[in-house]
């Protein structure tokens, strides 16, 4: 007889009767393929029409001109690209930061534990945008010293959550088995301890892509982001701030699908807590 | 209680200064010169050598390190290296700045979020909740500069009703009614950006609580709807909430840092982002430590609250 997964049957339910995830899903789907596929139409995004500067939507441009006389509507597709690479790729890194962290810190107990999360407690004493500014001067100004700088300061509460988590997996038969008969900790942890904190993992990611989303935007408006050429959500939101009262509609579609992209990352984190916490769930639904 | 106080400030010190060490060692390992900030283009070499001996500028790392936490403990936090003021000076006026328009939207935000939270709470999916949680999901994925860039538009360019930065008009620095004219848009736009979290925070653990085996009791002894919500379930999603009140304690400092440079504000929010990019690196440690300083005292305070309304957290560790 086919094994029920109850897990997986109670996501698809959340997932049938709400719509504001049904919304999520495709609007991330839309999302991520307009930005992929972008390369493809035939306007190139750093055209200069000094003619036509500043100007309103129109059918020509659908969302005006800047500054520069520019496409504005493909600058903002343009730099969806680079806010969600800078979200995906910050996630990855702080994942992996804080994946590492928690498992050995959960895994070993004792004075590695100790240490590691004195390094949690340090990095978490200051506040994120101190942090991220201060270390953001150290790197050039760029995509890649940004991502890092972002994962940098985002891994803390992954790596506690892991902890706690691993600390429960550890006490399980089928690992307990495995460290007794001899396997080697790393074998112990990337085969037996990591699949089972798994979905814990995957629901930190979501939600993680979400603020460092927020993140870069932040940065990027305080003018310590990604550099010139290169525009992301929160640079043009930057750019449009000087021409606020003469283009308002510049500052308008980047700041919506910033809204739109994080609203829907956190909304998916919130679903594929269904799986990780059923309990939660199951209580919810009942009522 | 007093024993366990001092302990908790005793182990925060080797965290502060691993924390400062951290920063002073990687900002002196930043590909600037601090150097290049107190010349000017027309200085001669052994001018520019002289300078950097007078700023201790060629001791060992670790010198530079002793002198300066020396200095904070004295309280004397140096000098701008660009504007050569007095950072302590600096820090008086801004501070408060700073905390006049941080305090207000906490406190709006913070009561607000106790009603908007229990309604939502004891309403669920129910349409007050869903009216209240679908505007914090919003909320939270909403970019405070650019509410803060709709809100200027619309009350600052559009009707024209409120200035658009600084603190005071030029000449009207004692007039009352001229303070809050520059203060309302920042204050809303604070209040507006603090809220969501707290409400969802409120609205969880109302959730949380209205389960409780209390609650039935109340219900069957027939007390009303909202007797229970705000006499009994209110008191007891205060306790975390309270906690949360301690660990706010550096936004004082660090909470508007984006509101404060859109808005020009005079606080500290701009005065670390103008020192940030001029790479004034004094003033980034100070305001550093003071705000892993209040982070730390912060935590602790809401510890200390914790226990003081909690009453079955008799034994502290």
């Amino acid at each position: 007889m086919k094994k029920r997964n109850r897990r997986l049957e109670n996501v698809v339910y959340e997932f049938k009767h709400n719509k504001q995830a049904i919304f999520a899903a495709i609007y991330l789907c839309v999302i991520i393929c307009v930005s992929i596929f972008v390369v493809f139409v035939n306007i190139d995004p750093d055209a200069i029409d000094v003619v036509h500067k500043l100007e309103f939507p129109s059918s020509a441009h659908w969302f005006g001109t800047d500054d520069m006389g520019r496409d504005y509507f493909i600058r903002v597709l343009y730099g969806g690209r680079v806010s969600l690479l800078v979200g995906v790729l910050a996630m990855v890194t702080s994942i992996t930061i804080g994946v590492t962290v928690g498992m050995m810190s959960g895994y070993f107990g004792g004075i590695v534990d100790n240490l590691l999360m004195r390094l949690v407690d340090v990095f978490s004493s200051i506040p994120w945008i101190i942090m991220v500014t201060v270390f953001g001067l150290l790197f050039k100004r760029g995509l890649f010293s940004i991502i890092i700088v972002i994962g940098l300061f985002s891994w803390m509460g992954i790596a506690r959550l892991v902890r706690s988590e691993v600390l429960s997996a550890k006490e399980r038969e089928y690992v307990q088995y495995a460290r007794f008969i001899g396997r080697h900790p790393a074998r112990v942890m990337t085969g037996h301890v990591l699949p089972s904190i798994f979905p814990t993992i995957i629901t930190a990611a979501t939600a993680e892509i979400a603020s460092a989303i927020m993140m870069e935007s932040a940065l990027s408006f305080l003018g310590i982001g990604v550099a010139a050429p290169m525009s992301s959500w929160g640079s043009l939101l930057q750019g449009s701030q000087q021409y606020l009262q003469k283009a308002p509609y510049m500052a308008v579609l980047p700041g919506i699908l910033i809204i739109l992209t994080v609203y829907s990352f956190n909304k998916l984190g919130d679903v594929l807590r269904v799986f990780v916490e059923p309990k939660i769930t199951a209580g919810e639904k009942n009522e | 209680m007093l024993k366990y106080i001092i302990k908790r400030i005793l182990q925060a010190v080797p965290l502060l200064l691993l924390i400062t060490l951290i920063c002073f060692t990687l900002i002196n390992l930043a590909p600037y010169d601090a150097i290049d900030s107190i010349t000017t283009p027309d200085m001669s070499k052994a001018e520019i050598e002289a300078k950097r001996e007078a700023y201790g500028l060629n001791d060992p790392l670790i010198v530079q390190y002793g002198r300066w936490v020396v200095n904070i403990l004295k309280g004397d936090f140096g000098y701008s290296l660009l504007s050569h003021t007095s950072i302590k000076y600096d820090l008086k006026i801004r501070i408060p700045a700073t905390i006049k328009l941080v305090l207000p939207s906490y406190l709006t935000a913070y009561l607000l979020s106790i009603v908007l939270g229990l309604v939502a709470g004891s309403h669920k999916n129910k349409w007050p909740d869903k009216l209240i949680d679908g505007f914090c999901s919003v909320g939270i994925s909403m970019p405070t500069f650019w509410f803060a860039m709709i809100v200027m538009y619309f009350f600052g360019y559009k009707f024209r009703l409120f200035p658009l930065m600084g603190m005071h008009t030029i000449g009207l620095e004692d007039s009352f009614a001229d303070f809050m004219k520059h203060f309302i848009m920042p204050y809303v736009v604070l209040t507006v950006g603090f809220l969501p979290d707290l409400t969802r925070y409120v609205r969880g653990s109302t959730i949380g609580q209205l389960k409780e085996d209390y609650v039935i009791v109340q219900q069957a002894f027939g007390a009303k709807r909202t007797e229970i919500l705000f006499k009994h379930v209110g008191k007891n999603v205060l306790i975390p909430l309270i906690t949360k009140l301690g660990m706010a304690l550096p936004m004082l400092v660090t909470g508007a840092v984006i509101t404060e440079t859109i808005f020009s504000w005079p606080g500290i929010g701009s005065y670390f982002v103008k020192a940030i990019s001029a790479m004034d690196y004094p003033i980034v440690m100070s305001i550093l430590v003071l705000s892993g300083t209040l982070v730390i005292l912060g935590n602790l305070l809401s510890d200390v609250l914790y226990c003081l309304t909690d009453p079955r957290i008799k034994t502290m560790k």
